[in-house]
């Protein structure tokens, strides 16, 4: 997994609340058997028209919100669907970093496991981060010494330490866990004793 | 498991399935059941492949395609992308012995119609499928809950999954429902109360009276939409009605293990004084027949109420997304919600495609005929729902009434395969997203139960069940 240690750059502004997976990348794009090449079709429906041509106005199709790596967005990013397609298609397009009040729980963990930083503020903080975003200031995120640093100002963020140290070392969780297969394999020993119903393929 | 201090279902749950407490604060707990589609999984089993990993447990694993599949025609699926990606989810489940309900199989329907239906989902397993709906088996008392495709790849390797615990949160719900009003309004009603990020972090287990005396089906649409309400999962603790309905399903324990199990699934409700971190009572009287009017299923009123008035909102961002919703959904405050005029009526998903559900629409437009400007979908939950209704004649009274008979899959709650709302169409729907473009790119969908929706149908417009005759 990419690992994610400090970024600098302008932050695009979304100031719109509950963004759903379905906004953040549509059903007709869940159809790829691959996770590559959806940062084209990102936000699509507010991005593009019905005949496909980019709408001006959408904060990602100006510049220089199109080069951004981060975002700043409303609360509760991310609720609705499980599909990992939307951290797959932020991440394809370039936003490794994003900025909410609140996040939903599987986006919120599908995000650490694609090398993402998604960042819990107030909502005074987020207020501020909207603002400065949409002036275009140069926005530094620092996971080391957690803090956002932005217009000579300095907002500090909390992340549970196991996955910063996951998000700093890239780390990939199935390699970890493969280390106590012993202990899986003394669960299930265990287990099939208990609930011999649920363990009748395992001798 | 009944020592110590007072336990919750989830608690009782979570520690007869912790693996290992990891040094960091992270906890390894075992995956009893996991489910597999064809839209979430290709890219987990290509990562096995990359890694050369195999699939730790097939036999943990059952797999059906349903997201992306026609509900007409499906002897050749005509989009190519959706064929390759069923074909891949077959070949995939070949290469690794993972069960798989093929297109072709009686069986095959919505994931979360037929773990139920299959007796597969029991009490007190953890359950997990790269789909958020997952929290639907938690009408059993399994902790089961929505997961990305980088941990599908996890549990099918290591038949694990890194967690932290979740916060529990009860709601109780006392009081006989009221004529007209369903479990299906009483989540619906309950995600408006919390709002959509209001079971962020918690595992919410419905108790009180009136869920206890709900029938399976109807147990499940409450905890299926859990999610709505930002949750990770839902619990009902498991009962009589639960033991009941598992009895002699096919994946369910046979009589050789059922006494040993009943004994485990009994000793597994909620202590009395154990701890939740959030309560909420409701009263059932409170709750009317709801539909939503925007475009979060919070977004929701009782059928007698109005469309709001984005001035009314307390803070500025809940009037701007006020205003955004009435935008996209072609409506005016103060209209009222019976006044609002439908174009589709879309029955299914795995909130309400069962065949209680279907008895239930049926009983409703028996004998009459849908409104001349209206077309209705019926999309049973699975080919057993579906068998079912056709053997009870339900088939003939909904093709009577105007309804298209279709094949069982997700279909038009998510509009994957060719089961979509065109741009404006406004839809009665008994799924559970209303979202933007959810349902079809400029579609407009209200959320309501199957009988608000096949009044609906009827009346060509908005029907409050009540005075629906």
């Amino acid at each position: 997994m990419d690992k994610f240690i400090t970024l600098k750059g302008v932050a695009a502004p979304l100031p719109i609340v509950n963004i759903d997976t379905d906004m953040i990348i549509p059903k007709q794009f869940l159809k790829t058997i691959k996770r590559t090449g959806l940062g084209i079709s990102l936000f699509y429906e507010m991005r593009y028209d019905h005949q496909g041509q980019a709408i001006k106005s959408f904060i990602l199709n100006t510049d220089p919100f199109n080069h951004s790596k981060i975002l700043v967005a409303g609360d509760n990013f991310g609720c609705g669907s499980s599909r990992e397609h939307a951290p797959w298609s932020l991440k394809d397009f370039g936003i490794s970093c994003i900025i909410s009040t609140s996040f939903a729980d599987i986006f919120y963990n599908n995000c650490f496991q694609n090398g993402i930083l998604p960042i819990v503020v107030s909502p005074e903080n987020s207020k501020k981060l909207m603002s400065l975003a949409s002036n275009q200031k140069e926005f530094e995120i620092d996971l080391p010494s957690q803090k956002i640093i932005v217009d000579r100002e300095t907002i500090n963020f909390e992340i549970e330490e196991y996955r910063k140290k996951r998000l700093l070392e890239g780390l990939d969780d199935i390699s970890m866990t493969m280390n106590y297969e012993q202990s899986i394999t003394d669960y299930e020993y265990i287990q099939k004793k208990n609930k011999p119903w649920l363990f009748k393929d395992i001798k | 498991m009944s020592t110590g201090s007072p336990k919750t279902l989830f608690d009782k749950i979570w520690a007869d399935h912790l693996v290992k407490q990891r040094d960091d604060g992270t906890s390894l707990l075992y995956i009893d059941k996991h489910l597999v589609h064809e839209v979430t999984s290709p890219q987990a089993f290509e990562g096995l492949k990359i890694s050369n990993r195999s699939v730790r447990r097939p036999a943990a694993t059952v797999a059906v395609a349903d997201h992306n599949v026609p509900t007409i025609n499906r002897e050749n699926i005509e989009d190519e992308q959706s064929r390759i990606q069923v074909q891949t989810l077959s070949n995939n489940t070949k290469e690794h012995g993972i069960e798989y309900f093929e297109l072709s199989d009686r069986r095959q329907g919505i994931v979360h119609i037929i773990g139920p239906e299959q007796g597969i989902t029991q009490p007190g397993m953890t359950m997990v499928c790269g789909d958020s709906h997952t929290s639907t088996h938690g009408a059993f008392g399994a902790l089961a809950f929505g997961i990305g495709t980088s941990e599908v790849e996890h549990v099918l390797a290591t038949q694990t999954i890194v967690q932290k615990p979740a916060k529990n949160m009860r709601i109780s719900v006392n009081g006989a429902l009221p004529f007209g009003v369903t479990s299906k309004d009483l989540i619906l009603y309950i995600i408006g109360q919390i709002g959509t990020a209001g079971g962020n972090g918690h595992v919410i287990e419905y108790a009180g009276s009136s869920v206890q005396s709900l029938s399976m089906e109807a147990r499940m649409t409450i905890c299926n939409m859990s999610i709505e309400a930002g949750a990770r999962a839902g619990l009902i603790s498991p009962d009589q009605t639960t033991f009941d309905y598992l009895k002699g399903r096919p994946y369910a324990p046979t009589e050789e293990h059922w006494a040993k199990a009943l004994d485990y699934w009994t000793n597994l409700p909620s202590d009395t004084d154990a701890h939740y971190d959030k309560e909420l009572v409701i009263n059932s009287l409170e709750i009317d027949p709801m539909v939503t009017w925007g475009t979060s299923p919070e977004d929701v009123v009782s059928v007698q109420g109005i469309v709001p008035d984005p001035s009314s909102a307390k803070t500025e961002n809940k009037k701007k997304s006020i205003e955004r919703s009435l935008e996209y959904m072609g409506l005016k405050s103060g209209t009222k919600i019976t006044d609002i005029k439908l174009d589709k009526i879309f029955i299914g998903s795995c909130t309400n495609g069962r065949i209680e559900d279907l008895r239930n629409v049926a009983a409703i437009v028996k004998n009459k005929k849908l409104a001349d400007h209206v077309e209705g979908m019926i999309v049973p939950g699975s080919g057993l729902v579906k068998k079912q209704a056709e053997e009870e004649g339900l088939d003939i009274i909904l093709k009577e009434a105007g309804f298209d008979w279709r094949e069982a899959g997700c279909s038009m709650c998510l509009g994957m395969n060719p089961d979509q709302l065109k741009p404006e169409e406004r839809c009665a729907s008994t799924s559970n997203r209303n979202f933007e473009g959810r349902q079809g790119r400029g579609g407009r969908t209200h959320l309501m139960s199957p009988e608000l929706a096949a009044a609906s149908a009827i009346k060509g417009s908005i029907a409050d069940i009540r005075e629906f005759k």
